[in-house]
């Protein structure tokens, strides 16, 4: 009798929760579903009619479209290279017997909490400015000519942005991780003469593998919704050359106030994020038992 | 011999790392040294010892009255984090304490919430804001950042309260207990960390949110995000105030930063890599 009082209350317990997410997911997700068979603009809402498949055959011919989808691919990809790779050796590296570890863990972590528009007009204009970035300083410095970087490499210059906000990410993910190796083991592999390249490839990494595949899942979720960075610094240009599909959708949505357009590219970006989700949420599953 | 050689790897390494952890920490350091330079010194080159005048915080105050987002960002990111505890307390402890067979599918569930990209629900979420009239206004983004953060707040939650041991109560019972015992000298001393490290990572998280808070306000309701994000225009071409306005709007966050290494890890990877 205890048990079946507290079950219901355990079911009170759980319902505000369960609810309040449960209207978050399907009344903004239907909305923006109906939303993209419409011919909806908000500058001219009278004439709102039934679309059928229109907005989305419109994104889909748009070439906007299929610049902002590989804008994002290069963007994911290069980000997740630079932290990654760059996240493994920084790990290995703190890892190691050195003076004032804690400090330079502290310092190595810091750029994961500079919020977004920050880090990216400080790179804009303390480190990349044409003119008084350290940068440019630099050239100068060398006697070369400053590069331009938002107008010659914008993608490019944002992928550099946002690999600084999440590598710091990466290496606290992967150190923690690397912590966990079996100290022994590595002891009797440097006993038995195995070189340290070797050790890395049959050791550490197959070790670091399952947070390795965390680390690259956790960051495409976030990675596909870069948004903050691009409008203080490019604004997704030159024309479309740093428009990612998030940034295509806010300026459908917000500049153009193509409702309905804006919609069936919210539905698509739904679309690719659950490609990604599948694969994240098998990983963190099997930790639940 | 052999020590010496360790003792000079060691320098070695140390020297390599500090390298690193410089280069990586040095965009901030730069903003942190400029923040306190003259608007001339700020923009006359590369130079790390500033004049160390306050002048560009004086301006940030006075010329764009940067108290407000400030506590902007106060309110929302303490407000979000609270709300989102009073939901999610209890039901990660119903899920922790009695679990049913749908226990697993519910907690996957709300992490799927999470994966829904921001962009996905702009069209919705902006048209009703305006037809509530919760544009720019602290009250509807409160609710919004705590919706956000919910699924995580529940996960972490959920995966501290799973390591109370569920014995200690069964001991205390026999020793006579009361519930209100129960509750009050047992599980909340040991419910509190993990109730406060929770706390901590959603601060954060809240603080630095620039997707919403750039979309759903304006002057009167604008955080830090938001009106750091208005720099970009033509007028944020002044280095040092730029630079004092991103120090004060990151030092609380960084400080808070460096005691939340853990949790960042178990909260981001809802507990996948420990």
């Amino acid at each position: 009798m205890a048990t079946r009082q507290t079950a219901s209350l355990a079911r009170l317990m759980r319902a505000p929760a369960i609810i309040l997410l449960l209207i978050w997911m399907v009344v903004p997700l239907g909305m923006t579903l109906y939303y993209s068979f419409l011919n909806y603009n908000l500058l001219n809402p009278a004439v709102t009619s039934w679309a059928g498949w229109f907005n989305y055959q419109y994104f889909y011919t748009d070439p906007a479209f299929l610049d902002s989808l590989w804008n994002t691919l290069v963007l994911v990809v290069g980000v997740l290279l630079i932290t990654v790779c760059g996240g493994i050796a920084i790990a290995i590296l703190i890892d190691k017997p050195i003076f004032g570890q804690g400090l330079v863990r502290i310092l190595v972590i810091s750029p994961f909490f500079v919020m977004p528009p920050v880090a990216a007009l400080i790179w804009k204009n303390m480190i990349m400015h044409p003119s008084y970035g350290v940068f440019a300083d630099i050239a100068k410095f060398f006697g070369t000519s400053p590069v331009d970087w938002f107008a010659q490499y914008p993608l490019f210059s944002i992928i550099i942005i946002v690999a600084w906000q999440w590598l710091p990410f990466a290496t606290l993910i992967l150190l923690t991780s690397l912590q966990s190796l079996d100290g022994e083991q590595m002891e009797a592999a440097e006993m038995d003469g195995a070189p340290a390249y070797s050790r890395f490839i049959h050791l550490v990494l197959p070790h670091m593998a399952r947070a390795i595949t965390v680390v690259i899942l956790i960051q495409t979720i976030f990675l596909l919704s870069i948004y903050a960075e691009i409008l203080v610094t490019t604004n997704g240009g030159p024309g479309t050359a740093s428009t990612n599909l998030t940034y295509l959708i806010y300026r459908a949505a917000r500049l153009n106030f193509d409702i309905g357009g804006a919609a069936a590219g919210g539905v698509i970006a739904v679309v690719l994020a659950n490609i990604v989700a599948i694969f994240l949420m098998r990983a963190v599953g099997k930790n639940l038992d | 011999m052999a020590r010496a050689v360790t003792r000079n790897t060691r320098i070695g390494w140390t020297i390599v790392a500090w390298a690193v952890a410089l280069v990586i920490f040095f965009p901030i350091l730069y903003t942190i040294i400029t923040s306190f330079k003259s608007e001339q010194e700020a923009i006359a080159g590369f130079d790390l010892i500033p004049s160390l005048t306050l002048e560009s915080y004086q301006t940030v105050q006075t010329q764009n009255n940067y108290f407000r987002p400030f506590m902007n960002s106060v309110i929302l990111a303490v407000g979000s984090t609270l709300l989102a505890l009073i939901v999610a307390i209890p039901a990660a402890w119903a899920m922790a304490f009695s679990p049913t067979r749908h226990t697993k599918n519910i907690l996957m569930w709300m992490l799927s919430t999470k994966m829904m990209p921001a962009v996905a629900v702009l069209v919705p979420i902006y048209l009703i804001f305006l037809r509530f009239g919760l544009m720019d206004t602290r009250i509807g983004l409160t609710v919004l950042l705590m919706l956000i953060n919910l699924p995580i707040v529940v996960w972490m939650l959920y995966t501290y309260f799973r390591e109370i041991p569920g014995e200690i109560l069964e001991a205390a019972r026999m020793d006579g207990a009361s519930l209100r015992d129960e509750i009050l000298y047992i599980l909340t001393p040991m419910a509190v960390p993990g109730i406060a490290s929770t706390m901590l990572l959603n601060v954060i998280l809240a603080w630095n949110e620039a997707f919403w808070t750039i979309q759903l306000t304006t002057t009167s309701a604008a955080p830090l995000s938001a009106f750091i994000a208005s720099f970009s225009s033509p007028q944020g071409l002044f280095w040092a105030k730029l630079s004092a306005a991103s120090t004060m709007a990151i030092a609380p966050i960084l400080i808070l930063g460096w005691f939340s290494q853990k949790q960042l890890v178990r909260g981001l990877t809802f507990g996948a890599v420990k």
